[in-house]
């Protein structure tokens, strides 16, 4: 059964309970509903609940724990002796995954699967038509784990589907016999809201554990392959598939600070400046159009400023200022990324300066223009400094994610780690090597993979280390003139 | 009591004029001049940007919805076709692309023929290269729908080759054809002469926005069918979790929440998620979804659950806001008619805060739809050519997403795809474009000022 | 006139700033109508009137801290010396530098005590060295009645100062640009009345070098602290004389209303 047709039996089911839990409750009372405890919705909104909620829990559990139990299975039956070498059990479970959703299509298709399993030749040629490619023909014992991981994906898809309508039914049942006059049906169906809303927000923390737990999981993965020393301390980055690979995050810090500080260079003053001529000199008028038009820049996506970067910005830098000035023929270098980043950042840093200086007491400016400063001394000498730790937050925040942006330097910085000083080189950042690695078939035991994971951590403790310094500088500077 | 002036420089300035600037003022207000100017140059330089960008991207993009096309009628040929003649469809299904390709060019020869076209040095099975690869497929599948057609003579629309579309819109030119081996300069003319008899022309490309993908070598035929469908798909996705997730974490925070070390922990935490790098949800969608929970890589429902989590944080940070901005005396007057705090809250505060909430969330799913950076990760790159069947099944079928597809495109060799991708961003801002109106006629509407 | 009869009792008799026919628009608001002020040399002038009666909108006219409102005109004369201040040529900066300010609330800048009293003379270039900067403010904070309590301690931050020092701060700020006149916007109402009674005293010392034109809701104050007196009703200007006479002799009925309490 599908998950869709199982949802709706369950909706069903859970309608159905509003219907006969407010029946049975406005019976026993005989219609008089000023007998009851609560009004007579909430009889029927406790039932339904009580027969959705628990079941819908135990198929979004069910589907994302199923693969751990299936799998353990499957790759029992695997023979050793037949492994390609260097080849592990575990790098042969996913040719048996591929293989077993390959079949799962056909099948879906209404081809006949049964004659296909005994013949690997047959069973390849098919794959291949269904567009799952192999590079050889499925071992019989690969064969025998596909029939198994399928075996048990048909029984467990069938487990799922009772033990849901089950306890469904059971959740309706519950809620039906519960139902009495003086059942306090109104408290019982908020402290199962509110129960519901309690989960809602632990979805937020549980995202931070996955997002940490991933990471360090498989960095640990990886450093159990591939020696820490190197990772941090190595200047080559030269990631060899078939072993021997050289994997030194220093060329990628490198190419992102230098990406990161070109960004700011441009960004920053002309954000800041912006913000200033906003807050202090534009009408309210050209306010009204100006600042909502400069937050256009942060609202595009930012594949939009990688194809920029890539047909616009890279060929100009390379024909008027690379190429003539001899420093390099490639139109994808750190200049662009750089450049096109920059842009991208504007409205981060004014938008943010912008209200921070607004922040800023106009009894401050008061007392410098009654001194007779001009705007431009009250804004240099007293706004300024009064707003510095907050437009510093803004500046970190704009660093961070000028490092954690990956469209624009996938598309315009280029893949070549190296520790240049020639900003119309092309270099690389973290970000594109975890796209490079991590893109297309990914098998998770080799080094060259897991790096991906290892360089995820460091981008992340270093935007996270950034932010929570600017929140906190930030915060302090709200405190100050609140 | 005489006073005496604190220096002697300030007691010289009293006694000049106000009318008349001291230097000393003429330089200050110079600085003040030249400060304004570097403001207002700033201001220009962010919106120049601006500009540059759009016009870049519409100038490449715009050629991408109009397309050069062949229309010719075409003799379908039974002998060819259906060597059994019996309209059976095991033997109707032999005849490859390769040989409508060639009934393809046949008919184009006669076309030529028949209008009197010089051929000029082209040879009569060089036409062939002229039309799309695409197009003999697509006459086999009409032909395969509906058999009857057999043995009769339609009135058939081919898409020109890329490179005959390109030298329309200026990618090609009769230099570089000499140089290119799938185009002559004498195919390019001899297109210029179909031009003129009215075999070949220009015009808007549906096909574009409902056509699939196509291989490296058919830019003409490359569409946005299955990017749109899988985006629409995840944005599904995203606004069924998302939306209530956001606004039941928002109201618990907001409403209920105890002030505890754990609520400053749950704060602290949005706070921090939505400043994590897109990417990074990328790694956890592939190390969760994926690998752990072994669903399918490109398909609907992962990238659906990736931006989810993105956009989480997006949308509860304007919903604790519009639900903070709904004043404490609505509630108090609720509680005071004896409603419970549930009740206050459904009843009273979130009708109140609604547009506030549905502004932050169209604005979130506008940024999650343009989001590519995690889609990479989760196998979201592969090439599909075939549509994803219904929701919510469908959600597990694989398909493509609009902002991945345009990343493919920019990896293809074949020019043509510049333009075809491009052409996509403009599909993207426009449903942009789109989302945000919905979002400011929200907010201009129901704005509220207490 | 009236003005005849205090030449006779006050001896400074310069007039300082004199405005004929003054009007004040906020938009299509007439918030200033027909005022006639004459402001006298080393004399404390005070501004009094219910709230929203316009007297500091007036205030703020005559050292043009109102441009920096865009919906705000000023029409009608405010002269200077017998310069124009609206006049065109006229660099508002240049003007402020001679007409200094003191606000309702006490502003200090986020900087040192030092700085935020060189902060004047900085910007107008009033010094030639760091001596003399460093005489300007110690004369400055000494006029201030501040120099004993904070010359220990120049370089700390002038917001860590309590709000009547911070006032005196403000005024020392002020006057470190020698103005000729020094405009207060109500200086005490933000203040304890123990530090109201240091500023007062202060008041009264500053009027031996500069003429003081002082805005206040009190009119105990006005009492204490000024020898003329302006009462301002609805934008109107209704009585200036002798703050005695204003106050024991009021000629026009509305003065002697709010005088004794019944409009305010």
């Amino acid at each position: 059964m599908s998950i869709g047709l199982l949802s709706l039996i369950i909706l069903v089911l859970a309608a159905l309970g509003y219907v006969i839990g407010r029946r049975k409750a406005v019976g026993q009372v005989e219609g008089d509903i000023r007998k009851l405890h609560s009004l007579p919705p909430f009889y029927g909104r406790i039932t339904a609940l009580l027969t959705a909620v628990p079941a819908f829990f135990l198929i979004a559990a069910w589907l994302l724990a199923q693969p751990l139990f299936l799998e353990n299975k499957a790759i029992s039956l695997i023979d050793p002796a037949e492994l390609p070498a260097g080849k592990s059990a575990e790098l042969m479970m996913a040719d048996v995954r591929r293989v077993a959703a390959g079949l799962n299509m056909l099948e879906a298709r209404g081809d006949e699967v049964g004659p296909l399993l005994a013949s690997p030749t047959a069973l390849k040629t098919a794959l291949n038509g269904a567009g799952v490619v192999l590079e050889t023909e499925p071992t019989p014992s690969t064969l025998a784990a596909t029939a198994a991981l399928r075996d048990a994906g048909d029984t467990s898809r069938l487990a799922m589907t009772g033990a849901a309508l089950l306890l469904a039914l059971a959740g309706l049942a519950f809620g039906f016999s519960r139902i009495n006059p003086e059942y306090r049906a109104r408290n019982a169906t908020e402290q199962f809201a509110m129960w519901l809303l309690m989960t809602s927000s632990l979805i937020a923390v549980l995202t931070t554990v996955g997002i940490v737990g991933s990471l360090l999981f498989e960095s640990i993965h990886f450093f159990r392959l591939y020696p820490a020393s190197e990772f941090f301390f190595s200047t080559t980055w030269k990631p060899q598939f078939g072993g021997g690979s050289s994997l030194g995050i220093l060329p990628l810090l490198w190419g992102t600070l230098y990406v990161s500080v070109i960004a700011l260079v441009v960004a920053v003053p002309i954000g800041l400046m912006s913000a200033i001529y906003l807050a202090e000199y534009a009408s309210r008028s050209t306010r009204a159009w100006v600042k909502p038009a400069i937050e256009i820049l942060a609202g595009i996506p930012t594949i939009v400023y990688g194809l920029f970067a890539l047909i616009t910005v890279g060929p100009l830098l390379r024909d008027y200022f690379a190429s003539p000035l001899g420093l390099g023929t490639s139109s994808s270098s750190v200049m662009t990324a750089g450049l096109v980043m920059g842009i991208m950042v504007i409205p981060f840093v004014s938008s943010l300066s912008d209200d921070i200086i607004n922040a800023v007491p106009q009894s401050l400016r008061d007392g410098s223009l009654g001194l007779g400063a001009t705007p431009s001394e009250t804004i240099k000498q007293v706004v300024i400094p009064a707003a510095l730790p907050g437009i510093v937050g803004a500046v970190l925040l704009a660093a961070s994610r000028a490092i954690g942006e990956t469209m624009i330097v996938v598309l315009g910085a280029g893949a070549a780690a190296q520790l240049s000083m020639n900003p119309f080189e092309a270099m690389t950042t973290v970000t594109v090597k975890i796209v490079s690695q991590l893109t297309g078939d990914t098998e998770f035991a080799s080094p060259e993979t897991l790096v991906a994971f290892a360089l995820g951590l460091t981008l992340f403790c270093l935007t996270l280390a950034l932010n929570i310094i600017a929140l906190v500088i930030v915060r302090k500077y709200r405190e100050q003139y609140e | 009591m005489t006073a005496r002036p604190l220096n002697p420089r300030a007691a010289l300035d009293t006694r000049e004029s106000l009318l008349v600037q001291d230097p000393r003022t003429k330089a200050r207000n110079a600085t003040e001049k030249r400060f304004r100017a570097y403001g207002l140059t700033a201001i220009v330089v962010a919106l120049l940007a601006l500009v540059w960008l759009l016009v870049s991207i519409f100038g490449n993009g715009l050629p991408a919805f109009r397309q050069t096309f062949m229309t010719f009628p075409v003799t379908l040929d039974a002998a060819l076709l259906d060597k059994g003649g019996k309209r059976d469809p095991a033997d109707l299904a032999k005849a490859t692309t390769f040989t409508y390709g060639k009934v393809l060019a046949t008919s184009l020869g006669a076309e030529v023929t028949a209008k009197g076209i010089d051929l000029g040095a082209v040879q009569p099975k060089d036409l062939i290269k002229m039309i799309s690869e695409e197009s003999p497929a697509t006459l086999r599948n009409l032909v395969l729908a509906d058999p009857s057609l057999i043995g009769t003579t339609i009135d058939f629309t081919v898409l020109a080759s890329g490179r005959i579309d390109g030298y329309y819109k200026g990618r090609v030119t009769m230099e570089s054809a000499a140089l290119d081996k799938n185009i002559s300069p004498d195919q390019l003319a001899l297109a210029d002469r179909l031009k003129t008899a009215g075999v070949l022309g220009m015009k808007f490309n549906a096909g574009f926005l409902t056509m699939p993908d196509a291989s490296d070598k058919r830019p003409e035929a490359a569409g946005l069918g299955v990017a749109i469908v899988g985006s629409l798909y995840m944005m599904f996705v995203v606004l069924i979790l998302a939306l209530p997730i956001g606004v039941a974490t928002s109201v618990y925070l907001e409403e209920f929440a105890p002030q505890n070390k754990f609520t400053d922990l749950i704060e602290v935490n949005i706070a921090n998620l939505a400043a994590v790098p897109s990417i990074v949800y990328g790694i956890l969608g592939l190390a969760i979804f994926i690998n752990f929970a072994g669903l399918p890589q490109s398909a609907p429902i992962v990238g659906g659950l990736v931006l989810t989590l993105m956009t989480l944080p997006r949308i509860i940070i304007p919903t604790r806001a519009a639900l903070k901005a709904v004043p404490p005396s609505i509630r108090d007057a609720a509680l005071g008619v004896g409603a419970s705090r549930l009740q206050t809250i459904t009843h009273h505060v979130l009708p109140l805060a609604m547009p506030g909430i549905l502004t932050g969330t169209i604005i979130g799913l506008a940024q999650a739809l343009g989001e590519t950076a995690p889609l990479l990760l989760i196998g979201m790159v592969a090439f599909v050519r075939d549509f994803p069947g219904a929701p919510p099944d469908g959600l597990f079928d694989p398909a493509a997403a609009l902002p991945v597809q345009i990343y493919n495109w920019t990896q293809r060799g074949d020019p043509g795809f510049v333009e075809r991708a491009s052409g996509a961003i403009i599909v993207l801002l426009v449903f942009l474009i789109a989302m945000n109106a919905v979002a400011i006629y929200f907010r201009r509407k129901f704005e509220r000022r207490w | 006139m009236k003005d005849q009869r205090l030449e006779t009792r006050v001896d400074t008799q310069t007039i300082k700033i004199e405005a004929r026919k003054a009007q004040v628009y906020y938009g299509t608001n007439h918030a200033i109508i027909d005022v006639d002020v004459d402001i006298m040399d080393k004399t404390v002038t005070a501004f009094i009137g219910p709230s929203g009666c316009g007297k500091s909108t007036f205030l703020r006219c005559l050292n043009r801290m109102n441009d920096t409102i865009p919906s705000c005109r000023v029409e009608g004369s405010i002269t200077l010396e017998g310069e124009n201040i609206y006049d065109p040529r006229v660099d508002p900066v240049q003007l402020r530098a001679r007409i200094g300010m003191v606000f309702q609330k006490p502003n200090p800048f986020p900087k040192s005590i030092y700085d935020n009293v060189a902060y004047g003379p900085k910007i107008h270039g009033l010094t030639r060295n760091k001596a003399e900067l460093d005489e300007v403010v110690e004369t400055c904070l000494r006029k201030a009645a501040l120099w004993n309590e904070v010359k220990d301690r120049l370089q700390s931050p002038g917001t860590g100062l309590s709000g009547g020092q911070q006032q005196r701060l403000c005024i020392a700020r002020a006057i470190a640009t020698s103005p000729e006149v020094l405009l207060m916007d109500e200086p005490c109402s933000a203040l304890d009345p123990i530090a109201t009674a240091q500023v007062e005293e202060l008041i009264d010392e500053l009027r031996s070098q500069f003429s003081v034109v002082i805005v206040t809701h009190s009119m105990q104050q006005a009492a204490r602290v000024s020898q003329r007196t302006a009462f301002f009703h609805l934008g109107y200007l209704v009585e200036f004389g002798e703050t005695g006479q204003i106050f024991t002799n009021p000629k026009d009925p509305r003065t002697e209303s709010y005088i004794s309490g019944r409009i305010g």
